[in-house]
């Protein structure tokens, strides 16, 4: 037997990433193309990237890319797969074009059942445009718009985006991960994976949230975000799985 | 060939079907339901796909998406709507993609009357989004020329990779005539779209990215100037109008769409009675016809009066450029839902006519 060797995968570009020290969209970008490598997709897959971090992506990942108006992906995505139903389609969005600017479209996308995959990475901020106040930002969390950390009398609760998509009929799978540690990471890998096996086998619309760090806009270290990530975050966005067509059906 | 009896939003459906659209997104609202209506029901007999989307925004975003994977794709509204569209018109300019928009007018500001009118018209050819683009307009005024005009729109945004708009006020979408349309086209998926971004591709591979969001403003450089070139072909070569009655003309009606027939019955009118009065009638808003304008004789032609169902009038600005106040520059205007008669326009004439004969300037 041949010694597995880690390889870069084809999907990836061979490029150093753009982002922050410590930050783990590099790391969701590494998963999906590893996986769609694995899956042989490579050719097949039309992604649609959001404004925000995800955007530069775009330098990253070696397969075709639309890049969607700021909330716009899952419209985008839907358009694109309408139209090249042959093609492998997800999406790859942060919490304030996700869940804020473009709340109607996801929510529409997954209540249409869209056959594409939805990779939600929140990072409780708005991290391109220098840290304000997200809909998933914590309770008491600092941002720039609200030095004195989230007041709920103000702005209202963390919205929990699993938990309301859960609520359609139509999606398929809709999960929650963190990439917090290593053995999470692996679950999180695990989750794309059925996600895109959705797809690939016709099933509807799959949604799988990654609960992310953002060290630059927190003011942390890369090992002091994780630990708020594991001590906050994950507290108030429980890690599980809130639709999985097989439990469901 | 085959004469049909078809409503103008229908017959802009389907001739937009026989160019080879394949894909539509819309929204409804009042006057243009018909064209989404009709292409739920007609695109699926072609292999192509339609969605209601969940408002105007995601429609032009669906379009996007399409188009991206080099399809044929048009979305359709009315003013309100075509407002919401606006990013997304924006981007398909910057990511170069073909598409095409239809907007019904009715009038505004704001949710407005939802009668027809011709409201946007600066909207049309000035900003249909962020970021000095522009799209070549298309502005029918009969039922065959709405059919003919979409066709040439998805020509013109496929050639260019750039959208293109065709704007008409409800009148034109509302009302019957005999149409004949152009045969069934036969489609394929051509290539992959957003030329523009493919040149730019950060990967330079096989990969294709389409993107309008250009991290370096040396890439925005090159195609922005890649853009003016293209808009400056366009007023070489596509620029469209008609010139009706104007060998003689010493009093021009400048006017579009409806206003421009009811403007012919008023000259058909006056001619009878003997006054030379002609019309130009803008076919492309945008490139602007300027120079049927800028050759009018000053010392024959005594004024234009410059005819819209719009207060105040918008196309004058591009009147006024056009003839650089060598000839008087009047106006007729009715606003949304206030149908303008072959009256109105005579008697608005005859008015400036007296006062010619009075030597009132
Ligand atoms: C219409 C529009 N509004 C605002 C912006 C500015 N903008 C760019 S990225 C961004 C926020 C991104 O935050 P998020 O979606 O949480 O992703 P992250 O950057 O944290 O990964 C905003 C508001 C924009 N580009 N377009």
């Amino acid at each position: 037997m041949m010694a597995a060797g880690y390889k870069r995968p084809e999907s990836l570009q061979k490029r150093i990433t753009g982002y922050c020290p410590g930050c783990m969209h590099g790391q969701v970008n590494k998963l999906i193309a590893e996986l769609l490598d694995e899956f042989g997709l490579r050719e097949k897959t039309i992604g649609v990237l959001p404004i925000g971090c995800g955007t530069l992506s775009m330098m990253n990942f070696n397969f075709d890319l639309v890049i969607a108006t700021h909330g716009r992906a899952p419209a985008v995505a839907t358009g694109v797969k309408r139209s090249a139903p042959d093609r492998f389609v997800f999406t790859y969005q942060g919490d304030g074009d996700l869940a804020a600017i473009g709340l109607s479209e996801i929510m529409h996308c997954a209540n249409r059942g869209e056959n594409v995959t939805v990779i939600f990475v929140n990072n409780s901020i708005y991290g391109m445009t220098g840290g304000q106040l997200a809909p998933t930002t914590l309770v008491g969390q600092k941002s720039t718009t609200t030095v004195q950390g989230r007041n709920p009398k103000e702005v209202g609760y963390p919205m929990k985006m699993c938990e309301l998509i859960s609520q359609l009929q139509a999606p398929r799978y809709v999960v929650r991960r963190a990439l917090d540690s290593v053995p999470n990471v692996i679950q999180a890998k695990q989750a794309l994976k059925k996600a895109f096996q959705n797809q690939l086998d016709g099933k509807g619309f799959s949604f799988v949230e990654l609960l992310s760090n953002c060290p630059t806009n927190w003011g942390l270290s890369q090992s002091e975000s994780l630990e708020w990530m594991r001590a906050n975050t994950m507290k108030y966005f429980p890690i599980g799985d809130f639709r999985n067509e097989e439990a469901a059906l | 060939m085959e004469k049909l009896f078809m409503k103008g939003n229908e017959a802009i459906a389907e001739a937009a079907v026989r160019a080879g659209c394949r894909f539509f997104a819309g929204y409804p609202i009042t006057p243009q339901n018909e064209i989404p209506e009709y292409l739920s029901r007609r695109l699926p007999e072609v292999g192509g796909a339609f969605v209601q989307a969940e408002s105007e925004i995601s429609a032009i975003n669906m379009v996007y998406g399409s188009a991206a994977t080099g399809t044929l794709a048009m979305t359709s509204s009315s003013g309100p709507g075509i407002s919401l569209k606006s990013e997304g018109i924006s981007s398909l300019a910057g990511a170069q993609l073909p598409a095409v928009i239809v907007n019904v007018m009715r009038d505004g500001p704001g949710t407005g009357a939802i009668q027809a009118a011709q409201a946007d018209y600066l909207q049309a050819t000035r900003a249909s989004g962020h970021g000095g683009f522009r799209m070549i307009v298309f502005a029918p005024a009969s039922v065959q020329e709405a059919v003919d005009l979409t066709v040439k729109a998805f020509e013109c945004a496929a050639r260019d990779s750039n959208p293109s708009l065709v704007l008409l006020d409800g009148c034109i979408g509302a009302m019957m005539e005999p149409v004949i349309l152009p045969p069934l086209k036969k489609t394929e998926r051509l290539r992959y779209a957003g030329a523009g971004a493919k040149c730019l591709n950060p990967s330079g591979k096989d990969v294709m990215v389409v993107t309008s969001t250009l991290v370096r403003p040396d890439f925005q450089e090159v195609l922005n100037k890649q853009a003016a070139e293209m808009y400056d072909r366009w007023g070489r070569e596509d620029v469209m109008a008609e010139e009706y009655q104007m060998e003689d003309a010493e009093y021009v009606v400048a006017a579009y769409g409806t206003s421009a027939r009811t403007a012919k019955t008023a000259i058909r009118e006056l001619r009878n009675e003997g006054v030379r009065v002609g019309l130009i009638r803008p076919i492309t808003l945008y490139p602007f016809p300027s120079g049927a304008f800028a050759r009018l004789d000053p010392h024959k032609v005594k004024f234009i009066m410059n005819t819209e169902m719009s207060i105040p009038a918008q196309m004058i600005d591009d009147v006024r450029l056009a003839v650089s106040n060598r000839i008087r520059v009047e106006t007729c205007c009715c606003s949304g839902g206030i149908m303008m008669t072959n009256e109105d326009v005579s008697e608005a004439l005859k008015n400036l006519l007296s006062q010619c004969k009075e030597g009132v300037e």
